[in-house]
């Protein structure tokens, strides 16, 4: 992989910003961010970046494209950890940067590179149309017929789906999954995120459909080995594998491996046959 | 340019709704159920739109906790807290409305927080008389938008065209029959042919430079709206959230929920005062949101501002459970960016320009705009709010009349004859006007400008001079720097290709942002008197004639044109509803029709 230096910024160049100004540390941060495009070699570029006191990845991208390279390519939208658009993998690590502190990071020299397991469009942008998709196959919410009368649900209830709809669809869970990354069965797995969905309806208490055979055999539920690399990414925090995935498996294992139902589906046939 | 267009793609369709956040899904769903084939273009991936930043919840007068609470006293609040400047009627329709719409959302799988009955649970806010937002924690937008995101995914008719830009409206005769725009990550043009139009693109913050608003709240829906011809509707009334984060330096303007103060957070001044209690005794910290921004704004111009300029907000003595249970993402958000422990330490906290209650101007029934076949609804349009929005109105508003604005397109398209011929020469000139930053330094240009430093620059121009204190001096100021800037626009180059190139995008984005920012600036000259939002430090009170106009921007031959419009005063039978307002004084009613003491007849404040 090539690393181009791309120069410092001269003296003449335009004066700082007013608002890095009035927090800037006087450090300055080496960025080297991977550049390319599809079917083209992708080589590092390094950015001499002024550090502002709480300066996150993000702000750094941000002051390479508007003084440094207004070509770079990089997605964002709220800057505040709730969109989900900023996924990176910093320091090889998979990561929202407007979450990631400069100052948490060891000193030297920090690499930006887009996520792994998804194709390329440019830079830090790759294509993740494949998890619109896989959500599109998912029955969406389905209740009983509406009596008119307003639900009364316990919040105990609303409590355990909360952890699952904090869920900012940043994707860093599916492109950190090891059966996704290695694209061997992309096409038949739907990924954590999309367990931590399927897992939010099923336990909806208003609704009525049965995903489990679903999630089994076209989601491909039962290749994940729970090594829980997607918990520890999630910057929601949700415990995917523990409170989405393993509840899951056990839902699917009743409908197939217990004792009692087998007989009856063998006398009475499957729901739905 | 004569010359004939670069090839482009076409899609047709229907109904093209521009914008995928709450009230452009909204608007699909509704257009879809009507029998219509739908496109929906945003900028973005599909829910990432603004509507994730919500957090607060949705104002409904349900009434679930407080039986006194209903569509009356809410339409009150609304009206009182908007300085009777709204359109009453569709104040009427939302505060009816929004209660459907809510447990709509719940049926379409959306979660809420529960009463101890089971019921919705609902929050207090500012200036709502009772409590009355619908939510879930601190995250009800995200929720808002992934259950509607996950019903229109799965309505059929309704297609999704993620990361495109709309640049410019297709007009056929004076109706608009498409738009026109690039895919963001080929740089293809792409012409969208449909039987109606409707704008759900949101606000415009990022003309200012500390802002609670994503890159893409640049206007571009208001700005291809007024180049079409459309009128714009008091555009000088612009949010400022009194809450945003002040520090760290990147972090300025990111918002903190009004929902902190709704739980029981408290601001105090560095000297440790509780200083709502002498600006408004009654409302204290959930006063509206013009109130408190003002309140802190004067803090710290007396000097008792916190170290780096602003509030101290404090939920401390709520319980370190009670914040981490009702508030998660505002502990995660301190924690993560400003290293602050939000259970243990204050946070800084000042105002944020937030959102747009100016807009485009839309008929209150079925949020048509002045131009055939084009609709607009949410924060793009205007009206609803008045001079000042009250927290939890924004939510309800994108889920009401994006319904009315699909289902009103939707009419249109299948009622309004064939979708029309697309006019070539627009296309060519458009392509041509999109492809000028690219074309290197040729064409007699002497100095090429970085659009990135123009938007910089803009945003000082708008933060110091048309930000929350104005005056006749610092709108001309702003002015002669919008103009001067327009000239400079005019050298903005580019290097790259037009595969996903942010420089190029932003481009026509500083564009669009000079437009609003020109009728922002317009619009507040015009208003000669303080009323919500707007602050002029020279016209510190309250006019009676401006309480009986709306301003309306619109495209003249000649440049852009603000004139006043007389607004329709609330008829005798509303009028009564808004002693229902716990908040209502008689002695303290907003100056204007409801104040007038003159003959009927009068003509003050009539069209010039």
């Amino acid at each position: 992989m090539a690393v181009v230096d791309q120069p410092a910024p001269s003296a003449d160049a335009p004066a700082e910003d007013v608002l890095t100004a009035s927090g800037l540390t006087g450090e300055t941060l080496t960025l080297r961010v991977l550049k390319g495009l599809p079917g083209g070699e992708q080589a590092e570029v390094a950015y001499q970046v002024p550090v502002v006191s709480g300066m996150v990845i993000l702000d750094a991208v941000h002051y390479v494209q508007h003084n440094l390279d207004t070509d770079l390519a990089c997605r964002w939208n709220c800057k505040a950890a709730k969109c989900g658009s900023c996924s990176a993998e910093v320091n090889g690590h998979p990561v929202l940067m407007c979450k990631t502190r400069v100052d948490d990071l060891p000193a030297g020299p920090v690499t930006v590179h887009p996520l792994k397991s998804f194709p390329l469009i440019k830079d830090l942008v790759t294509d993740v149309s494949r998890n619109y998709e896989v959500n599109r196959e998912i029955p969406p919410f389905t209740a009983a017929p509406d009596d008119g009368t307003p639900w009364r649900i316990p919040q105990q209830d609303i409590d355990r789906l909360y952890e699952f709809r904090k869920c900012i669809e940043c994707f860093l869970c599916q492109d950190v999954c090891h059966i996704l990354r290695t694209h061997e069965y992309a096409d038949r797995f739907y990924g954590p995120r999309f367990f931590v969905r399927v897992a939010s309806l099923e336990m909806h208490p208003k609704d009525v459909l049965d995903r489990r055979d679903q999630v089994r055999d076209q989601g491909g539920l039962g290749y994940c080995n729970i090594t829980k690399c997607c918990t520890e990414v999630c910057p929601e925090h949700i415990h995917i594998t523990d409170n989405a995935i393993i509840p899951l498996k056990e839902r699917v294992a009743d409908v197939h491996w217990d004792p009692v139902r087998f007989v009856g589906r063998r006398l009475f046939g499957r729901k739905g046959d | 340019m004569a010359a004939s267009p670069e090839p482009y793609d076409t899609i047709e369709c229907d109904v093209l709704v521009v914008g995928a956040g709450g009230a452009g899904m909204r608007a699909a769903i509704a257009a879809a159920e009507g029998g219509c084939s739908v496109t929906v273009v945003t900028k973005s991936l599909l829910g990432k739109a603004h509507t994730v930043m919500a957090e607060g919840g949705i104002a409904a007068g349900m009434g679930n906790l407080d039986a006194e609470d209903s569509w009356e006293v809410h339409f009150a609040d609304t009206m009182l807290g908007g300085q009777l400047v709204n359109n009453w009627r569709m104040v009427e329709l939302y505060a009816h409305e929004v209660i459907d719409r809510v447990l709509e959302l719940e049926r379409w799988g959306g979660i809420f927080d529960r009463t101890e009955d089971g019921l919705i649970m609902q929050r207090a806010f500012g200036a709502h008389s009772w409590r009355r937002l619908a939510h879930v924690g601190d995250r009800t937008g995200l929720e808002l938008i992934r259950t509607c995101q996950d019903r229109m995914v799965h309505t059929p008719g309704v297609d999704v065209c993620m990361e495109y830009t709309l640049t410019a409206l297709l007009k056929s005769g004076d109706r608009v029959c498409g738009a026109f725009g690039y895919n963001r990550n080929t740089g293809r043009f792409v012409a969208f042919k449909a039987g109606a139009v409707v704008l759900a693109s949101g606000g415009w913050g990022r003309m200012f430079r500390y802002t609670s608003n994503s890159w893409e709240c640049s206007g571009d829906g208001a700005a291809m709206a007024y180049q079409a011809g459309a009128d714009l509707l008091d555009m000088e009334f612009m949010q400022f959230h009194p809450t945003g984060m002040i520090w760290p330096p990147g972090a300025r303007g990111i918002l903190v929920t009004e929902a902190v103060r709704g739980e029981g957070g408290l601001l105090f001044n560095a000297e440790g005062s509780r200083f709502m209690l002498d600006y408004d005794p009654v409302k204290k910290e959930l006063s509206s949101r013009d109130v408190v921004a003002r309140s802190i704004y004067k803090e710290v111009q007396a000097g008792r501002g916190t170290p780096h300029g602003g509030a101290y907000l404090d939920v401390r003595h709520l319980g370190a459970d009670y914040v981490k249970r009702k508030l998660p993402s505002m502990y995660e958000q301190f924690h993560a960016l400003a290293s602050i422990d939000i259970t243990s330490q204050p946070m800084e906290v000042g105002p944020t320009i937030h959102y747009t209650m100016g807009g485009i101007r839309v008929d209150a029934e079925t949020a048509a705009t002045t131009v055939p076949g084009l609709y607009a609804a949410g924060e793009a349009a205007g009206g609803l709010h008045g001079a000042n929005r009250l927290g939890g109105n924004s939510l309800g508003d994108i889920l009401v009349f994006g319904r009315r604005a699909g289902v009103a397109a939707a009419e249109f398209a299948k009622t309004g004859g064939a979708i029309r011929a697309i006019d070539e020469a627009q296309i060519a000139t458009e392509q041509a006007d999109l492809l000028e930053p690219l074309a290197g330094h040729a064409g007699g240009s002497t100095s090429s400008e970085n659009p990135y430093k123009l938007h910089e620059d803009l945003q000082l121009a708008m933060q110091d001079d048309a930000g929350i204190g104005r005056s006749e001096d610092s709108l001309q100021r702003a002015l002669a720097a919008i103009l001067d800037l327009r000239e400079r626009s005019a050298h903005m180059r580019v290097s790259g290709g037009r595969v996903l190139n942010p420089g190029w995008h932003t481009c026509r984005d500083v564009t669009n942002m000079l437009v609003i920012s020109e009728a922002i600036v317009r619009g507040a000259n015009e208003r000669r008197e303080s009323r919500g939002s707007q602050w002029r430090f020279d016209h510190l009170e309250q006019e009676v004639e401006f309480g009986k106009v709306n301003f309306v921007t619109r495209r003249a031959d000649d440049g852009m044109r603000v004139v006043s419009v007389p607004l329709d005063p609330l008829p005798d039978r509303l009028r009564p509803l808004l002693q229902r307002s716990r908040f209502y004084d008689a002695a303290k009613l907003p100056k204007g029709y409801m104040t007038d003491t003159a003959p009927a007849g009068d003509t003050t404040g009539k069209t010039n």
